[in-house]
């Protein structure tokens, strides 16, 4: 292994004022105990209805049924330990990159967004452990959950609307002392992510507090289930961006660090941000073309802006692998590509993103071809879609929110990655990978042939279809088995740098990458945030308002609630 | 606004979007000029009227012409009604769906046949039958503790 990379033994720094300030540690590792034990919990979930559907076990344990774990998997992992995670990697960066620590209002804001969403998670997960909740993690109406479950949901995401205010403070702050300076790219990026969440979230704000709250207490008897789905996916395709934004930052902005690169470009990652802000939003019919109550035009509409958002994509995978090829040439590499050998292969902070952002070549197609309107009919619903969010959220953002968690751990504990560590989070990553292809590209393969995603273990009275479905639900079995294990190493390694790794002499790096010295400033019309929000605003109105309405002057009869599990 | 791109990019971003063009075009073509279009439709139903609304009061399959007939289904928990359907091979259906209670999908393997079928909405969509075999109508939305049951037959002879 090369001794020349900043790796888990190098990754020392001589200044002890890089060092968190001992509150914001508190808060920022309070975020992240409470995404790990969500993803400790949501794993076990994953894996009981994993073996469950396949057929490989019958009876669960407690007597739980199949979709009540489905629903603790979708929410524990989609949507409790990615937003946790998130917005503690984020915190941690407007940190280190905004002044070195949080003002005293700035985190008491921090806390009580974290203390909503811990609140509200707890009451939304005993609803779905008491089978109070068993409706998925897209709670589709009329399926009737408690109201402590959409009241807790509500919390969920107010909290983290909280949350994105003290990051929004800070960032404020560091604009007043420093006029006219473009923000550090991390706390530009945070803030991208933060407004995006935002703009998305109030969709299904809208949905939760003003559909589903008053009807679940049956202050309203009927609900508009065409308009609630509508608000729902208003949300639900941008989430996808939430999560994946936070990975590109840590591509972007901490890699070219890791790898003894510099930045390649200060402005196209700003802009690639924009882009998602823009065009993130206003596309979320791509998941309702299957549906009643929204016209041809409008559908095909949103499909156009939906490929609109591939080019931010596009964008960062030539400038992150520019990054790359220029720090290895750099190092001295020779040749075409001498360059590959120059990276830190052998450093897991390095190797889980890449590995992620090499699953997301074929991830990304996959969303092209579900976004392609008539090609949608194919796979709508099946379990080739199960396929291709493991594939992206799963593989590509799980994976590079390992790789941060290798070092991010380290730095709020001041412990070392030791080697042998290093080794076994590379053993966690490939073990990550194979589980992740032996699930994920039978479920591609079964939903292109009709089974269908969401779905307890059926044979549909021994179908000679289903009998189709059997090597590739082994196959998944064994990928699931896999994941599991990926996770309890992952875990096992987390709780080992957490409490008992050696403790460094001095402060442990936060990579943050430098720019490029020849990258011209980003233009300061990349800042005027108010102008992106704008036009963000008007692209959603193009896209909603007339289907919307539409829905208002031809509203369907309505729902009542009703509970079927 | 100036933002370095450097030359290689350019061709990169260019072809990238080249290509969406292209995929855009195709699909849009496909759309609007032979009317290849996903499920839909803008008619709302009462869900507890779905009984006595022809002609979801009687589901089934009701001739429209020479191969060509209406099958009016209603998908409800844990069934689609008609259970069984036949029609010779080389047949155009014409699906109208609904749901008296809760989401449903309604999904054909082998098949475009793929639909979400909302309450209180109608959910059209027209498919020819050129094979002969048996083929299963599955509910591919959860439903309920019963939504792995939900399967009706189709079958061409």
């Amino acid at each position: 292994m090369s001794q020349a990379h900043p790796g888990y033994d190098g990754a020392v720094l001589h200044d002890a004022k890089a060092e968190f300030d001992a509150k914001d540690k508190a808060m920022i590792k309070a975020h992240l105990a409470f995404a790990y034990i969500s993803l400790g919990l949501g794993a076990i979930a994953g894996l009981l209805q994993a073996l469950e559907r396949t057929g490989m076990v019958i009876s669960l344990p407690l007597g739980t049924g199949y979709y009540q774990l489905l629903t603790l998997h979708g929410v524990l992992l989609g949507l409790v330990f990615t937003t946790l995670f998130i917005i503690g990697f984020l915190h941690s960066g407007i940190v280190k990159t905004l002044g070195g620590a949080y003002s005293n209002a700035e985190r008491r804001v921090a806390w009580v967004g974290f203390y909503m969403m811990l609140i509200g998670v707890i009451m939304a997960g005993l609803m779905i452990l008491t089978n109070q909740a068993t409706v998925l993690y897209t709670f589709y109406a009329p399926l009737h959950a408690s109201p402590w479950f959409y009241i807790g949901s509500a919390l969920l995401i107010v909290g983290s609307w909280v949350s994105g205010v003290a990051i929004f403070m800070s960032y404020g702050r560091w604009k007043k002392a420093n006029p006219g300076k473009p923000a550090p790219l991390f706390s530009f990026m945070s803030v991208a992510t933060m407004i995006l969440w935002i703009i998305a979230t109030l969709g299904v704000a809208v949905e939760v507090l003003f559909q589903l709250i008053p009807w679940s207490f049956g202050w309203v008897p009927r609900i508009d289930v065409e308009l609630s789905r509508t608000f729902f996916w208003y949300f639900g395709h941008p989430l996808v961006y939430f999560w994946l934004l936070p990975a590109y930052i840590y591509w972007y902005v901490n890699i070219p660090r890791i790898i003894k690169g510099k930045i390649f470009s200060d402005s196209l990652p700003r802009l690639t941000f924009i882009l998602f802000i823009l065009y993130s939003i206003p596309v979320g019919f791509h998941h309702q073309l299957m549906e009643p109550g929204i016209g041809y035009f409008w559908k095909f509409l949103q499909v156009i802006l939906t490929f609109f958002v591939v080019i931010p994509s596009l964008l960062t995978a030539f400038t992150i692998l520019a990054t790359f090829e220029l720090a290895g040439r750099s190092l001295g590499a020779k040749g075409r590509f001498g360059w590959v050998r120059k990276m830190p292969w052998g450093d897991v902070r390095f190797l889980a993103p890449v590995v992620g952002m090499l699953f997301f070549i074929p991830g990304g197609a996959g969303g092209i071809i579900n976004a392609s309107y008539q090609m949608n009919q194919v796979v709508h619903n099946t379990l080739w879609v199960t396929g291709h969010f493991h594939m992206t959220l799963a593989t590509t953002v799980i994976l590079t929110f390992f790789g941060i968690s290798y070092w991010l751990i380290p730095a709020l504990t001041n412990r070392i990655l030791t080697p042998v560590a290093n080794r076994l989070g590379i053993l966690q990553t490939v073990i990550w990978s194979l589980g992740m292809l032996l699930m994920s590209v039978p479920m591609h393969i079964t939903g292109i042939l009709g089974e269908p995603r969401r779905t307890a273990y059926t044979t549909y009275g021994n179908a000679p279809l289903a009998e189709i479905w059997r090597p590739y639900r082994a196959m998944m079995a064994m990928g699931g088995t896999l994941l599991f294990i990926g996770i309890v190493i992952f875990l096992g390694i987390a709780i080992y740098l957490w409490y008992f790794a050696p403790k460094a002499a001095q402060s442990i790096e936060y990579p943050i990458g430098e720019v490029n010295d020849k990258a011209p400033a980003p233009p300061p019309i990349l800042e005027r945030w108010s102008l992106w929000v704008a036009i963000t605003f008007a692209l959603v109105l193009i896209a909603y308002t007339v289907p919307i309405v539409g829905m208002f002057m031809n509203p369907s009869p309505g729902s009542p609630p009703l509970r079927t599990w | 606004m100036k933002i370095d791109l450097p030359r290689y990019e350019k061709i990169w971003i260019t072809f990238g979007i080249g290509t969406l063009a292209a995929f855009l075009i195709i699909i849009g073509v496909m759309a609007f000029t032979m009317d290849l279009h996903p499920p839909g439709d803008n008619r709302t139903i009462i869900p507890e009227a779905i009984s006595i609304t022809p002609p979801f009061d009687k589901p089934g399959l009701y001739p429209s012409g020479s191969r060509n007939y209406k099958a009016a289904i209603v998908a409800k928990t844990f069934t689609f009604l008609p259970t069984e359907m036949r029609i010779p091979a080389g047949s155009t259906v014409h699906f109208e769906v609904t749901s008296p209670d809760v989401v449903h999908g309604l999904m054909i393997p082998g098949t475009n046949v793929n639909m979400l079928v909302v309450p209180g909405r109608i959910t059209q969509f027209t498919y020819t039958f050129k094979h002969k075999g048996n083929y299963y109508l599955i509910c591919n939305e959860y439903c309920g503790s019963g939504h792995q049951l939900m399967a009706s037959r189709l079958i061409v002879e």
